[in-house]
């Protein structure tokens, strides 16, 4: 009796290992493909519907790694991805100039808005320049989150406060959260402060936030993603062939459609806007 | 506490109407660890079984590195495995950074020290003679461990329940060396973990409340073949 | 008696724990069918020597042989070891029933459930525990546990059984019962045994032979009665309650008998020496006789010492009675001759004991 329990114990498990190994699918290597991106981007859930698309195309198992925009970089430096989707164009153009990548293109841009309290303390509302509204927080010492994580968003903040000559490290009103958009947001929300956001994770979140978008529009608001590919030459691992397919095919008419449409029956407007091939000139950068 | 009561009603529709999703990074985060749990039963009884019944220099360093890895954080055995398995890394080559075998290295790492610490107690707690009497009775080199691991099956059974218990909520290791990708590597923990950031907060409750009665259940089961039978 | 096959032997044994000997034993065995007593003090190496004879201990040197072939420790030793069976000072048992605990050997030698079955039922019957059976060894009390373990030990019919001190732990009415069960097991299967254990009376209930050890080292061998009457050494008759121990020097020899000087007085004694010898002699307190009276009137008449008592002792049924003769005396005197002697400390008797009860042996 015992034995017969031991016995289908012992099966039990072994039917459990060998479940686990047949379901994992066993993937070809060279058809396994990793794309390095931020987690805003995943957030956002445009890759949840272009990604799929294009595996069924192009029969690669893309592998989407969504990390901070530093450590996708990182990745890329080090050969240990082997396509870039990201919004960092200063910290690209460093990537590029160090002979990290083969390729940089242009995919699409979303914008960044200024968001806070119905009750705008700092009376931002309507500025027409993120600089301007910048100023006027720090002037009024209203409360400010920022994201403080090195991410593509962080990095455009700081930018935007360096142009608009104020020094917000280390004042009181300036808080660093350390911590993803959707988080921050919520932060903000409950502290009743400003904060610099993108237009897609803010509109997921609208509904239960009770911040509203204050200053929009402005240029310098726009968060623009390239498709970098690693550069093959420097790390002979690299998937380059995967690579060029995936950043080509993001470049395409049929991804570039699949962008453009993307968040409009949910929020009623389109979070991203496709850009293949157009002069970065164009976009007012 | 509205947050915790709508996470209450998300996990329930969840799981009654079988979320596909959420099926998913269950049936992976039980898969995972279970395998994980298995390979570490393995490598923890019999390897903490045979430390505490043989006699060697260096014997108490051994067990204070062992009782020490014990609480190894899981976010830097999954820094040490990512480093280990990057393409340009010492086991690049076998090409499993971000997949779920990956996540089952860290989280073996993880759990045997802890079933290994634990039995190493357990087997030394036993009476000295014990082992003395077994041999006594006939039993062969085999069927002595065989009766020493029986006859302490209580903390045994414990020690394995507490290293189920450190892999199946950590996440540190899974996010780093899985990647959390959607319908391969994404397991409860780092399912909530996104959830979270992106602001989630009701799907990030649910997650968690499903992994708690997951866990419930397991070590219920446990228990029982713990508690087993026990003559009155 | 005809010389029995040997069947466990010891030669040129030693054990080292910890870099120090422990055991050093030139000789010893076991034969067919007879029941050997160790004896000694606590931490004299009794378990040892038992561990060495099971095959459970490394040895410094020497071999244990069976059935005349030496047993290979580094080797594989189980079908050695299932032919034997040990015993422990605690019951050493399985978290299960007592059944369970019982067919364990059995079901460790892959016997079919069946013959287990048979075996079991036999061995509780034997020590008395059938009732037992279906409860758990955690719920036992000491007395039922030790059955339990014995019952073990004798379920897979072993050749040799080698008990390590298994009573010590128990309390004497249990004890008593328990000796008597084991006797007549041993008695009607014929089994070997080697029981250690640091009581005498144990011992001599029930060894054949006897081994006195001390230190390590097997000083004394032989039958029980050799061992208390005539022991080898000023160790041995302390240990066997040979309490008074004297040294004197022979003064002359001859016809078999011995004068000698103990602390001022003389003694006779039966013996055979050199005059200028010195002696070491011990008498057993059951054999010192103590009188009020001069029993010959002779105060100066052979092995007869007047003196006082210093302590009176009671210990059941007989009485330490302690004296000082000019020399430390011990006698054992029943509680009846305590009353009609009227003894107490102070009391002026004389003490005396017979040439023959005297046992003599050279210094050293």
């Amino acid at each position: 009796m015992k034995r017969l329990q031991n016995l289908s114990l012992f099966l039990a498990f072994t039917a459990l290992l060998a479940a686990f190994l047949v379901t994992s699918p066993a993937q070809a290597a060279s058809k396994n493909l990793i794309l390095a991106t931020t987690t805003s981007t995943q957030d956002s859930g445009l890759l949840d519907v272009l990604i799929p698309v294009f595996e069924k195309d192009s029969g690669y198992f893309v592998k989407t790694i969504a990390v901070g925009s530093g450590q996708a970089m990182a990745m890329g430096e080090k050969g240990e991805a082997d396509v870039l989707l990201v919004h960092s164009p200063d910290a690209e153009k460093k990537f590029m100039e160090k002979g990290a990548g083969s390729s940089r293109r242009l995919v699409m841009h979303n914008d960044f808005v200024i968001v806070g309290p119905a009750g705008d303390p700092a009376k931002i509302r309507g500025m027409k320049t993120s600089a301007e509204a910048f100023k006027k927080i720090a002037q009024s010492g209203s409360i400010f989150l920022s994201r403080g994580d090195n991410s593509g968003t962080h990095a455009k903040e700081k930018g935007l406060w360096k142009g608009a000559g104020v020094s917000s490290e280390g004042q009181k009103w300036y808080q660093q959260t350390g911590l993803g958009m959707g988080q921050t947001l919520n932060v903000a929300a409950e502290k009743k402060g400003y904060t610099l956001t993108d237009r897609a994770t803010y509109l997921a979140l609208k509904k239960n936030l009770g911040l509203e978008i204050l200053v929009e529009g402005d240029a310098k608001l726009l968060n623009i993603y390239h498709v970098i590919e690693v550069n093959q030459a420097k790390w002979p691992k690299v998937n380059a062939a995967g690579a060029k397919s995936f950043a080509d095919f993001t470049v395409s008419k049929n991804a570039q459609d699949i962008i453009g449409k993307f968040g409009v029956e949910k929020f009623g407007a389109p979070l991203f806007f496709p850009d293949a091939g157009k002069k970065p000139e164009s976009l007012g950068l | 506490m509205e947050l915790i009561l709508e996470g209450f009603r998300m996990a329930w529709h969840l799981l009654v109407t079988l979320d596909k999703e959420v099926l998913s990074v269950t049936l992976l985060s039980l898969k995972v660890s279970g395998l994980a749990t298995l390979i570490s039963l393995l490598v923890g009884v019999v390897g903490g079984t045979g430390i505490a019944l043989a006699e060697f220099p260096g014997k108490k360093l051994l067990v204070s590195v062992v009782n020490t890895s014990m609480g190894l954080p899981p976010v830097v055995v999954g820094l040490f495995v990512t480093i280990m398995l990057w393409r340009n890394g010492p086991f690049g080559s076998w090409e499993i950074l971000y997949t779920p075998s990956a996540m089952v290295i860290a989280q073996t790492v993880i759990a045997s020290p802890i079933v290994m610490g634990i039995s190493i107690a357990a087997i030394q707690n036993l009476p000295p003679n014990l082992r003395l009497q077994i041999l006594a009775l006939g039993a062969s080199r085999p069927q002595m461990v065989w009766l020493l691991v029986r006859e302490a099956r209580l903390p045994l059974l414990a020690g394995i329940m507490a290293g189920f218990g450190g892999v199946i909520s950590e996440v540190g290791a899974s996010i780093m060396v899985g990647g959390n990708i959607k319908g391969y590597t994404r397991v409860l923990t780092t399912a909530t973990v996104m959830e979270t950031g992106k602001g989630n907060f009701d799907t990030a409750i649910a997650l968690g409340i499903i992994l708690l009665v997951l866990c419930f259940v397991i070590n219920y089961l446990l228990t029982m073949v713990q508690q087993r039978e026990r003559p009155r | 008696m005809t010389t029995r096959k040997a069947l466990l032997e010891a030669h040129n044994l030693v054990v080292k724990r910890g870099g120090t000997e422990v055991l050093r034993i030139p000789e010893f065995d076991l034969r067919e069918h007879e029941t050997v007593a160790l004896i000694g003090p606590n931490g004299t190496g009794k378990s040892s020597l038992m561990l060495a004879l099971a095959g459970l201990l490394q040895l410094a040197a020497g071999e244990i042989r069976y059935h005349g072939d030496p047993i290979i420790l580094s080797g594989d030793t189980t079908a050695f070891r299932r032919r034997i069976a040990m015993v422990f000072q605690e019951p050493l048992l399985f978290d299960a029933t007592v059944y369970d605990n019982v067919a364990s050997g059995l079901k460790l030698r892959g016997i079919s459930a069946i013959e287990t079955r048979a075996r079991v039922e036999s061995c509780l019957e034997r020590f008395r525990i059938t009732h037992l059976a279906g409860r758990s060894a955690r719920r036992l009390s000491g007395g039922e546990a030790q059955r339990t373990s014995l019952a073990r030990a004798f379920a897979t019919k072993p050749e040799v059984i080698l008990l390590d001190e298994p009573f010590v732990s128990l309390d004497p009415p249990t004890r008593q019962v328990l000796m008597d069960d084991l006797e007549q097991v041993l008695r009607e299967s014929g089994t070997t045994a080697l029981i250690a254990t640091h009581d005498q009376l144990e011992a001599l209930r029930l060894a054949d032979r006897m081994a006195v050890m001390h230190e390590g080292r097997i000083v004394q061998s032989g039958t029980p009665a050799a061992v208390m009457n005539e022991p080898a050494n000023a160790f041995v008759a302390t240990f066997v309650g040979m309490e008074n121990i004297l040294t004197g020097t022979i003064v002359s020899a001859g016809g078999g008998l011995l004068s000698l000087e103990v602390a001022g007085k003389s003694l006779e004694i039966v013996g055979s020496g050199a005059a200028g010898e010195r002696v070491v002699l011990c008498a057993h307190p059951e054999h010192v006789v103590v009188t009020t009276i001069d029993p010959d009137h002779r105060t100066s008449a052979r092995n007869v010492f007047s003196g006082t008592v210093t302590r009176i002792v009671p210990l059941g049924p007989v009485n330490k009675v302690y004296l000082d003769c000019g020399f430390p005396l011990v006698a054992a005197v029943t509680g009846q001759s305590l009353a009609e002697l009227q003894l107490a400390v102070g009391s002026r008797i004389f003490a005396s004991f017979k040439a023959t009860s005297v046992r003599l042996f050279r210094k050293g």
